[in-house]
């Protein structure tokens, strides 16, 4: 792992097409954006916000040897590891929740040695994308010292500060290749919506190189801008944007749906009840099976769906 | 229809959710994991510290769990219902690295003498027998604040040197966390379902600070693998009030984490 030096990462910048453009597309054409050895960063946090239609296209795309940095991995890490489309996770938690326990898929992959599990705090995941958007090579932070975790990273040095005289740990920037994130709505050019937590995304497409936007709903530039305060992500940082409905199934999306939880708990029983032949059979049913995004909906169900919409409205009534 | 449905017996899980949410106090600002701790601050906040802020990793600050409507993770929307405000998970992080909460608090897998906490490898790091989770947040609660951390006792996860340190505690004694860079701190109290255990000013190693009702210190003992410190008298523990029973039930009445 390197840190680009600045002029590449301005040339890369100055390279994009950062007109004001529509920039509406299918999700098939936006994941040709992501290239075979990319870094994907994956917006969202654990069941939150997680751009699983994307994720679901690349894999059936056949993408494979993407790093892919989140915040904290939940069944994505599982579906990309057990597809093959990724053999190398950057994050600070793996599993896919706390009500599950150990992810048997993960697991399975790292234990083998198939593919790596590269751990950082949450912090440090969160102050690289940081150094990543402010065009600067690292962040400084006071957590990580000292532990085992670091230990295993010799991506981070410890530097003494030369104001202060104290320790203290560089992390280093993280520009991923391309940004996967999921909003609630977006107009054509790619002004973003975020209703609710929003993690570490804004950071995360602001350091990345490329930025495919999935939306609950594309909205007009005047909705945007009736709600400027709402927009979190810029037009000029957004490559593609595809109109998704239920773009984070079986994760959740906040205010709009909570997640499919008996969908999930299928999930998690054939998982990790078997990471190989129960991924298998995950992927071909619920992956390559179907044929579109909807056609996956179908099959998780209108009355999982309509339970987790309901469940997602329901923040506005307290 | 919680009465109808709870169990006559004080569950392990319950017995730690209450005896943990007592260590909190009222006022102060604590950044709670899921799970017990999440349970637990809730508990506290419903019970004797109505002015307890609570802050999710997920970028919560003063979260006001519903009951019945525990959140899956800190991450889902369940966990910002009337909270006061939602920030980004590098902001809330923050907040415990420029000193604004009191207390963080979460669970463990494999604890040391010294509270050093492992979440990440069962065996050698480069060949594990078992890749765990991994640390989320709580390297940079146990690096940055003092921490309460509530876990089942059992011999295996009490252990003389954790196979790895995910979340620092006192590392190998005192002096020992501000030398490697974490001038401030540090394990504060571990609950279990045998006891709550402090550590010792001296020497940082773990020590009984009062014993569960009906546990002895031999119980206490067997069930570590490392020499306990404990005071000539040891103090013990209130059993759970009907009242603070009641009200964890009502909190998780579908049992998601107290079973």
């Amino acid at each position: 792992m390197t840190v680009a030096a600045y002029a590449t990462l301005r040339e890369n910048l100055a390279r994009r097409d950062r007109s004001l453009r529509e920039k509406v597309m299918s999700l098939e054409d936006a994941v040709s954006f992501v290239r075979d050895g990319d870094c994907v960063g994956i917006g969202g946090s654990t069941m939150s916000r997680t751009p699983m239609g994307l994720i679901w296209a690349l894999i059936r795309a056949g993408r494979t040897k993407l790093s892919c940095a989140r915040s904290i991995v939940s069944s994505d890490g599982d579906l990309l590891f057990a597809s093959g489309a990724s053999d190398h996770i950057i994050t600070s938690w793996f599993s896919q929740g706390i009500l599950w326990g150990v992810s048997k898929v993960m697991r399975h992959h790292v234990e083998t040695g198939k593919a790596q599990y590269e751990e950082w705090s949450h912090l440090a995941v969160g102050m690289r994308f940081r150094a990543g958007a402010m065009g600067v090579p690292f962040m400084p932070i006071r957590s990580m010292l000292g532990s085992g975790v670091l230990a295993q990273r010799p991506e981070a040095a410890e530097m003494i500060c030369p104001f202060t005289q104290e320790k203290v740990l560089l992390v280093p920037a993280l520009n991923p290749d391309v940004a996967l994130i999921h909003v609630q709505r977006a107009d054509a050019y790619g002004n973003a919506q975020i209703d609710g937590l929003p993690f570490m995304d804004i950071d995360l497409a602001m350091a990345a190189n490329r930025v495919i936007l999935t939306t609950e709903r594309i909205v007009s530039n005047d909705q945007i801008r009736r709600a400027p305060d709402h927009t979190k992500i810029p037009f000029f940082a957004v490559d593609a944007v595809v109109e998704l409905p239920f773009g984070s199934a079986p994760h959740e999306c906040y205010g709009v749906y909570e997640p499919m939880l008996r969908h999930m708990e299928y999930y998690v029983g054939l998982a990790n009840g078997d990471p190989v032949n129960g991924m298998r059979e995950y992927l071909d049913r619920y992956v390559y099976g179907p044929e579109s995004w909807t056609a996956f909906l179908d099959l998780i169900g209108l009355d999982q769906l309509l339970t987790a919409a309901r469940a997602g409205r329901s923040v506005d009534d307290a | 229809m919680t009465t109808l449905s709870a169990p006559p017996a004080v569950s392990a899980a319950e017995l730690l959710a209450i005896l943990s949410a007592r260590q909190l106090r009222d006022g102060q600002v604590v950044f709670a994991g899921v799970g017990i701790p999440l349970l637990a601050a809730t508990l506290a906040q419903r019970t004797r510290c109505p002015g307890l802020t609570i802050l999710f990793e997920g970028g919560v600050i003063g979260a006001f769990i519903e009951p019945g409507r525990l959140p899956p993770s800190t991450n889902d929307q369940r966990c910002t219902t009337r909270a006061n405000m939602v920030l980004g998970s590098a902001e809330v992080l923050l907040l415990l690295q420029r000193g604004y909460v009191d207390v963080g608090f979460m669970g463990g897998a494999q604890i040391d003498q010294f509270g050093n906490l492992n979440s990440s490898f069962i065996g050698d790091p480069a060949h594990p027998k078992t890749r765990l989770p991994g640390t989320g947040g709580g390297n940079d609660i146990a690096s940055l604040t003092s921490m309460i951390v509530a876990m089942k006792h059992e011999k295996r996860r009490f252990v003389e040197h954790v196979d790895f340190i995910t979340s620092p505690g006192w590392f190998d004694g005192y002096g020992s966390r501000r030398e490697r860079g974490l001038p401030m701190g540090g394990m504060f109290r571990v609950v279990t379902d045998l006891a709550v255990f402090g550590f010792d000013a001296d020497t940082r190693r773990m020590k009984v600070v009062a014993l569960n009702p009906c546990v002895t210190r031999e119980q206490v003992q067997d069930n570590t693998g490392f020499e306990l410190v404990f005071d000539r008298e040891t103090a013990v523990t209130e059993p759970p009030t009907p009242q603070e029973l009641a009200a964890l039930r009502e909190l998780d009445p579908g049992r998601q984490y107290i079973a």
